[in-house]
């Protein structure tokens, strides 16, 4: 790091807080203990912006960022957290459980899912949308792992993760719209794919689309936590 | 002071709610000072009262006749809370939603069936094409998500509103708890 690193000093809910210029405010944000919301953000994981939960207001303008992907700017006044934002995120927390069949009771990830419990800290008691109820497929052709696409909310983790840390990309997306769903190779069963069964994408997946055989909800915690402590070791190589 | 009017009702669920709600134990003593059961599977009355103070509903909007139920219920009832998760989100009954009531009733009936393979036609009620969370069909006042609610989400919610304060669910129970 050079001696003359720039830093930016900005506002966080009313809170002076100072930043590195390639910063998130998202990041930033965490550091200085101001909890933001979010589903598609991993440590350790490029961001893209798909889930929106970390929404922000910033002063001067009447459009609302999110904070994952927006970089710190000096003499920002950012708002984390208003009647605004959380009407919004709990919309897009109804929006997700709306589009596909999330039957929380007999999930396999029942007491260990982030859309589960963000929907708790947010207030949703109910859908207000009609739910769409999609005819969607489980994959189960691996041998040691299932994907159930009732489940998915299209956060593209195990996409990420699978091209950016394993270094395999099985994983994609195709599609759009309603239609729009992860694949592994070019569509085929997951079993048959070049998946190189490291299991990396099972423990990112907030939700139970992505599942480890014969492990459920309790017994089988999700650890996504070892992606920062690989990226620091890769780095100190 | 006369007793707040209870009701219980029982959709399309598995009465795993009730059951919970019969978890109350020696509370249910305490409760019962402050509220009378005028309606429910727990009691014998065979009409839906034409006042009832608060009504628990447990279960999904699954056939024509729950659809009837559920209107009566709410014309008569001044405070209805969806009572768990088949009656907020739709849960296990919703689950035949993406290939609907034919597939259902083909499997129950015909293919599972070793005798008298024919799918009912009398007495029991026609199904709706989707099963559906009571507020899809009529205004409820309050939802009280988990499979089931636990005793002590009923306690608290209970004695919240018995003491005209708004309970806070979500500090309560969630989906699927």
């Amino acid at each position: 790091m050079s001696a003359a690193t720039e830093i930016k000093t900005l506002i966080i809910d009313g809170k002076d807080v100072s930043a590195r210029p390639e910063q998130t405010v998202l990041e930033v944000a965490r550091e200085n203990g101001i909890e933001i919301p979010t589903l598609c953000h991993l440590d350790g994981l490029t961001d893209v912006g798909a889930c929106r939960l970390c929404l922000i207001e910033i002063k001067g303008q009447t459009k609302l960022q999110p904070a994952c992907v927006t970089r710190v700017e000096e003499g920002m006044e950012v708002q984390s957290d208003s009647e605004r934002l959380r009407k919004h995120r709990r919309t897009i927390i109804e929006l997700l459980f709306a589009e596909r069949n999330h039957i929380c009771s007999v999930c396999v990830a029942n007491g260990n899912c982030e859309l589960q419990s963000l929907s708790q800290e947010l207030g949703v008691t109910h859908v207000r949308l009609p739910y769409r109820n999609p005819e969607l497929t489980v994959d189960a052709s691996h041998e040691r792992f299932t994907c159930d696409h009732n489940r998915c909310i299209l956060c593209t983790r195990c996409v990420r993760v699978c091209a950016e840390i394993e270094g395999a990309h099985v994983w994609d997306v195709m599609g759009r719209g309603a239609g729009c769903r992860v694949i592994t190779d070019l569509a085929q069963p997951w079993g048959e794919s070049s998946c190189t069964r490291c299991g990396k994408c099972v423990q990112v997946c907030p939700t139970g689309a992505l599942y480890e055989k014969g492990k459920v909800g309790i017994e089988r915690p999700k650890h996504p936590e070892f992606l920062p402590y690989l990226n620091l070791m890769r780095e100190a190589q | 002071m006369s007793k707040l009017k209870v009701a219980t009702v029982w959709l399309d669920g598995c009465s795993g709610c009730h059951m919970s709600f019969l978890d109350l134990d020696e509370r249910l003593l305490e409760l019962a000072e402050k509220i009378e059961i005028v309606y429910s599977p727990l009691v014998d009355r065979k009409d839906y009262p034409d006042e009832v103070d608060l009504a628990l509903v447990e279960g999904a909007v699954a056939s024509v006749d729950d659809e009837a139920k559920i209107r009566k219920i709410r014309a008569h009832t001044k405070f209805l809370i969806a009572m768990g998760d088949c009656a907020v989100t739709g849960n296990v009954p919703s689950m035949r939603n993406p290939i609907g009531p034919e597939a259902i009733l083909d499997r129950a009936y015909k293919e599972n069936a070793t005798a008298q393979q024919q799918i009912p036609t009398l007495v029991v009620p026609r199904l709706l094409r989707t099963v559906r969370p009571i507020h899809e069909h009529v205004k409820v006042d309050l939802h009280l998500p988990g499979c089931p609610p636990s005793a002590d989400t009923f306690y608290a919610v209970l004695s919240a509103l018995l003491a005209g304060e708004t309970p806070d669910v979500s500090a309560l129970t969630r989906f699927g708890a």
